[in-house]
């Protein structure tokens, strides 16, 4: 062979590996409308089944009667927790070790709760149906607020664990309360917060909100009676650990049960959890023998799949009169629902709300958290979020400005005096964590010289004059925010779901011809996995990534993991990858010595090829080597050319950033116009630069909406009130405003390739940047802390109370 | 959300629809856009067996201008309210105030005579035809007769209209000097936390007619009477502003909902009518 070989520089862009904004290979057929979604699966003679729903927030069911809907033409079956009771399926266990009810069993506990399971030829006669069935209710008082669960004459809600004094994570004080969950020092604490010279306290709300993905849940169940599989397609974000718990569950062998994720329409937490769709739709198709179809409509999603967030963050922190943090206090009352089905790691109740240190070297930290039981929907999940991690962000965030505020002292100066310093890494958080590494100082000059912060302030300050001179009737906020997420989840030594530990997956197979195909234990709900991790293993063994097909979701094929959720795809299943890439160009450095007749010592890899030490012209390439490892037999190495890697992470990883938003807030109207929103994210080595800026943009919005009016919100009965997109806040274009990106790159040093996650980062910094910016506005007035969603009244609301319409 | 069964038809004249409502009275319901309909028969609440298409008649459709009247066809959708360059021309305040109507996709389908006879207290084109005086055609099995936009509302979805009646056209005069239209919403698509229509004409300096009505502030459009009598006949001087403004906020009744309590919505509607008169002064 002695062609001359392509410059380094011109293999390496012909691989399309790290570092390329290659182009989602996805989008080809999502923008011309061919994905292939739940909903889109159609199966000869499938029917179709649907909810009677509890239109009260708390009632017992007094009686069922399903004989007017079984006369409903095309109704096959109503299905109520009386049929599934023998089969023991009326109960589910949650992810977080409590049950639920799969259908109402004697009594319902929130508004939209599935009561019972109409099965009929197509959604209309389901409709018709579920219209028939007729429920006798008896209404019960309700509690909305999880303050007033433990008052004296407060009903007990889970009257199935009244008596149970152990909860799944410990004592339990009150029939509605969950759990106690504490991390830290409390002694130390209290005594550092005591003895402080400055103290800041102020109860940080983060709103009961909605992942609210454009798919919303689903799922296709078909049980083959013949061969006794039962195959369902959903909506799931971890189809693994959906089969695994479906056989424990149900009792059907592991091997019978295959799960598909097909393409889906966004998750962002919201298709973790377990859903009594899911149940029956399984369930009708036994009882029926014909495929089942469920499907959530918009308001059956907001209403009843998980919610995110709802906790109530009572902080205190103390620092010295020059402003060295001393202490953090935290005590957060968390609103879980009707049941607790927050998906967290097992023994993290309260997810990672102990990364509430946030990038702030705090010598001291405690913090508990209460889970209570109310009259809403269960959930709890992370919405584009690692567990907890965006609650813990703003509280900390927060209390941040709180403090500022206090010591009268700028917050980005307050910042750069706290932050952990980069020398200090592996850093060992109070809460217990180990930060991995980074560099904030560094991130966060740059993100006040990108804005030109001092000029801001001035502009702000004249502003202000002008305000007080009459002159105008807006003012201007600056929101800050540095945030570290922990993500990654996680290592098995301390994370698992229902004893599932989260280590991740992908097998590889190289083709005779030296094109390839990787299964991940992960899937893909918008984040591009199929782009990025063919760019993973492009730069590992040399195979452009055009010629790596990637395939997740089918529990048949796909090798076993945890899912995608929590930033964790890159962070586990991506070291996976390259790990399993790694194995791939071990074996393909054998069988490059045997061809080149050499040592395998007398190799080295050049970007698509073994070339030998000292002789350039003497390679194999990687086309070459697979092509050998099919056609010939090679002593001591088996045919072909596979691998496997199962990647237990020996730590999360710690993205982090630096966000600054500009905002004019007008004191009349409430309304705000975002006049700048800067982000700088440091996610370790970076993939595909256009793919983050791209989930930035994402992150960013949804936390724009949830900052400035998204929310679940519950009337004193119960009663959702922003059941449907008109009320429920998502952001066209028209609401979305610019950003400008930025990055710095810290490489995690224990990640196989060095890359931290990113999904979910501008969430969780962009929360508090947009909050913040409101607080901002109003602080010079007066204002320390007011409760998102920053809507337009709840603003004009703050203006009102500080006077400023008088 | 999927409506009960029902039986579709689609008359191709006025007659022909109007036979159809009287046959089957209280079960029927026309439908135009069915962009307020369909979302409310999704919901099942109400029972609706007979759905009577307006789409194919002809004489439903189309904008005429002449001799200082404006009439439109009840079937004539926001879209193209917006679309026709001689109504920009003529009366730019239906452009500026349908923009401000929920989104394109909304308006290719939305009519204004759906708009405007279903009693929707948070419809932007009812407060709209009261400050341009409209007055509404309604042909029923007993002949056509007309009735004002200021007198046509009764109470959130209760119209001056009988059952059996379809509202065919909508007409008003040419108005004279400066319009504005502002609407505060949560965001696009959304309805209004508080809006106001305005039409003030000055001659030498001196107010000479003047309109002003408000949309979702009540329960019904509200057509402020005493702001307006406030304006004509003075100089539009800070004073005088300040009482009409004034007399219009008291003219509201807003509700609480999602969008904010009463207080903060009698405030935005105080700012929005006074950004709409100073608007329409500006033009004037
Ligand atoms: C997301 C969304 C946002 C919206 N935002 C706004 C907004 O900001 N401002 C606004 O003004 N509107 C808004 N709308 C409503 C929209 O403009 C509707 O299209 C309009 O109110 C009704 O017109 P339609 O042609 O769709 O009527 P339909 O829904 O077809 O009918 C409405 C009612 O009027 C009756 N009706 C219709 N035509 C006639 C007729 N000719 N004679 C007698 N009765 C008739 C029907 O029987 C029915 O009861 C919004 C709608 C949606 C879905």
């Amino acid at each position: 062979m002695n062609e001359t070989i392509p410059p380094k520089e011109e293999r390496m862009t012909a691989l399309n590996g790290l570092g390329s904004s290659r182009k989602r290979v996805e989008d080809a057929r999502f923008t011309q409308g061919k994905g292939n979604y739940v909903d889109d699966i159609k199966l000869s003679g499938m029917l179709f089944g649907d909810f009677v729903r509890s239109p009260y927030a708390h009632a017992r069911v007094k009686s069922i009667n399903t004989e007017a809907a079984l006369a409903v033409p095309g109704v096959h079956a109503v299905i109520t927790a009386a049929d599934l009771e023998p089969l023991k399926l009326h109960w589910m266990p949650t992810l977080a070790g409590d049950v639920q009810m799969v259908l109402a069993d004697g009594k319902v506990l929130f508004q939209g709760q599935e009561v019972a399971f109409v099965v009929a030829d197509n959604r209309y006669a389901a409709d018709d149906g579920i219209k028939a069935v007729e429920v006798e209710y008896e209404e019960l008082p309700v509690i909305v607020d999880p303050f007033k669960a433990e008052l004296e004459g407060a009903p007990v809600l889970r009257e199935d664990i009244a008596d149970k004094k152990e909860g799944a994570h410990g004592p339990r004080r009150h029939p509605n309360h969950i759990f106690t969950w504490e991390s830290g020092d409390r002694d130390a604490t209290e005594s550092v917060i005591a003895e402080a010279d400055v103290v800041a306290e102020e109860m940080i709300y983060y709103h009961r909100t909605h992942p609210c993905p454009l798919e919303t849940c689903g799922s296709v169940a078909s049980m083959d009676k013949v061969n006794g599989k039962l195959t369902v397609w959903g909506t799931f974000q971890a189809p693994h650990a959906v089969r695994t718990v479906a056989s424990l569950i149900s009792g059907i062998a592991e091997h019978n049960i295959r799960i598909i994720s097909p393409d889906i329409g966004g998750g962002f937490g919201n298709k973790v959890g377990v859903y009594p769709g899911y149940i029956c739709s399984i369930v009708a198709s036994i009882v029926t023998g014909a495929p089942v179809k469920w499907i959530e409509d918009r308001m059956d999603n907001l209403m009843a799949t998980a919610f995110a967030r709802d906790y109530w963050m009572q902080g205190k922190i103390s620092a010295t009169k020059d402003g060295k943090i001393t202490g953090l206090w935290c005590h957060t009352t968390a609103d879980h629902g009707a049941f607790d089905a927050c998906a967290d790691p097992t023994k993290f109740p309260a997810g990672f709300m102990n990364i509430c240190t946030g990038s702030y070297d705090i010598p001291t930290a405690f913090l508990t958290v209460d889970g209570i039981y109310t009259n809403k929907a269960p959930g709890g999940v992370a919405y584009r979020c690692s567990f907890r991690v965006t609650e813990a962000a703003y509280f900390i965030e927060r209390m941040i400005e709180v403090l500022a505020i206090k010591l009268g002292m700028d917050s980005a100066e307050l910042r750069v005096k706290n932050f952990i310093r980069k020398e200090q890494f592996p850093y060992q958080s109070a809460l217990g964590w180990e930060y991995d590494s980074g560099d904030y100082h560094t991130a966060w000059e740059k993100a006040l010289t990108a804005v030109n912060y001092t000029k801001l302030r001035q502009e702000q300050a004249e502003r202000i004059e002008a305000f007080h001179r009459g002159e105008t009737r807006k003012l201007i906020g600056i929101g800050l925010s540095h945030f570290t997420e922990i993500v990654g989840a996680g290592p098995v030594k301390n994370c698992d779901i229902l004893g599932l530990g989260m280590f991740d997956s992908c097998e590889i197979r190289i083709h005779p011809t030296g094109s390839a195909i990787a299964r991940l234990g992960t899937i893909s709900q918008g984040q591009g996995h199929a782009t990025t991790f063919a760019q993973i293993l492009a730069s590992e063994i040399g195979i452009p990534a055009e010629d790596i097909t990637l395939e997740e979701g089918d529990t048949d094929t796909a090798p076993y993991g945890l899912g995608t959720y929590g930033s964790r795809s890159t962070p586990v299943a991506g070291a996976a990858t390259a790990m399993a890439g790694r194995k791939i160009r071990a074996k393909a450095q054998m069988i490059a010595a045997y061809l080149l007749e050499v040592h395998d010592n007398d190799l080295e890899w050049d970007v698509d090829r073994f070339v030998v030490k000292g002789a350039p012209e003497r390679f194999k390439t990687m086309k070459e080597i697979a092509f050998a490892s099919y056609s010939q037999a090679i002593p001591g190495v088996e045919p072909g050319l596979e691998a496997v890697s199962y990647y237990d992470p020996p730590n999360m990883t710690f993205p982090f950033g630096a966000y600054i938003c500009v905002m004019e807030v007008d004191v009349d109207t409430g309304t705000t116009e975002i006049r700048q929103v800067f982000a700088l994210d440091d996610c370790g080595t970076r993939i595909n630069p256009m793919i983050i800026e791209g989930q930035v943009h994402g992150g960013l919005t949804e936390a724009l909406a949830i900052a400035m009016g998204q929310e679940l919100a519950y009337d004193e009965l119960g009663n959702v009130i922003t059941g449907t997109l008109m009320d429920f806040f998502i952001p066209t274009a028209w609401e979305t405003p610019n950003y400008q990106t930025d990055y710095t790159e810290t490489p995690s040093p224990h990640h196989p390739i060095g890359a931290k996650g990113v999904g979910e980062s501008p969430n969780v910094g962009g929360v508090p940047a947009f909050s913040n910016a409101v607080h901002d506005a109003f602080k010079s007035f007066g204002l320390t802390q007011s409760h998102m969603p920053h809507d337009h009244w709840r603003v004009w609301k703050i203006a009102d109370r500080l006077g400023l319409h008088d | 959300m999927i409506p009960d069964n029902f039986e579709y038809h689609k008359p191709n004249s006025i007659t022909g629809a109007i036979s159809l409502l009287s046959e089957w009275g209280d079960d029927a319901r026309v439908i135009a856009g069915g962009h307020s309909l369909i979302p409310v028969m999704k919901q099942r609440l109400t029972d609706i067996s007979h759905l009577i298409d307006l789409k194919d008649i002809e004489e439903l459709k189309g904008i005429s201008i002449s001799n200082g009247i404006v009439k439109i066809g009840a079937m004539t959708t926001q879209h193209e309210l917006i679309q026709s360059e001689e109504l920009a021309k003529t009366v730019p305040l239906i452009r500026e105030a349908s923009l401000q109507i929920a989104d394109p996709q909304v308006r290719y389908l939305g009519t204004l005579g759906g708009n405007v006879a279903n009693g929707d207290p948070a419809n932007d084109m009812p407060g709209l035809m009261q400050t341009l005086n409209a007055s509404y055609e309604l042909k029923g099995p007993d002949g056509t007769r007309n009735v004002d936009a200021r007198e046509f509302y009764e109470a959130a979805y209760f119209t001056a209209r009988e059952d059996e009646e379809i509202l065919s056209s909508i007409s008003f005069a040419v108005p004279n000097g400066g319009y504005a239209y502002e609407k505060q919403k949560r965001k696009i698509g959304d309805y209004a936390t508080a809006a106001a229509g305005v039409l003030i004409e000055v001659e030498n300096n001196i107010c000479k007619t003047a309109s002003i009505a408000l949309t979702n502030l009540s329960d019904t459009p509200v057509f402020c009477q005493n702001a307006v009598k406030i304006l004509i006949g003075n100089k539009l001087d800070e004073p005088t502003i300040q009482e009409a403004v004034t007399a219009c906020v008291d003219a509201s009744e807003p509700v609480a909902d999602v969008r904010g309590p009463v207080e903060f919505k009698k405030y935005v509607a105080g700012i929005i009518v006074r950004k709409a008169i100073t608007n329409a002064l500006a033009r004037a």
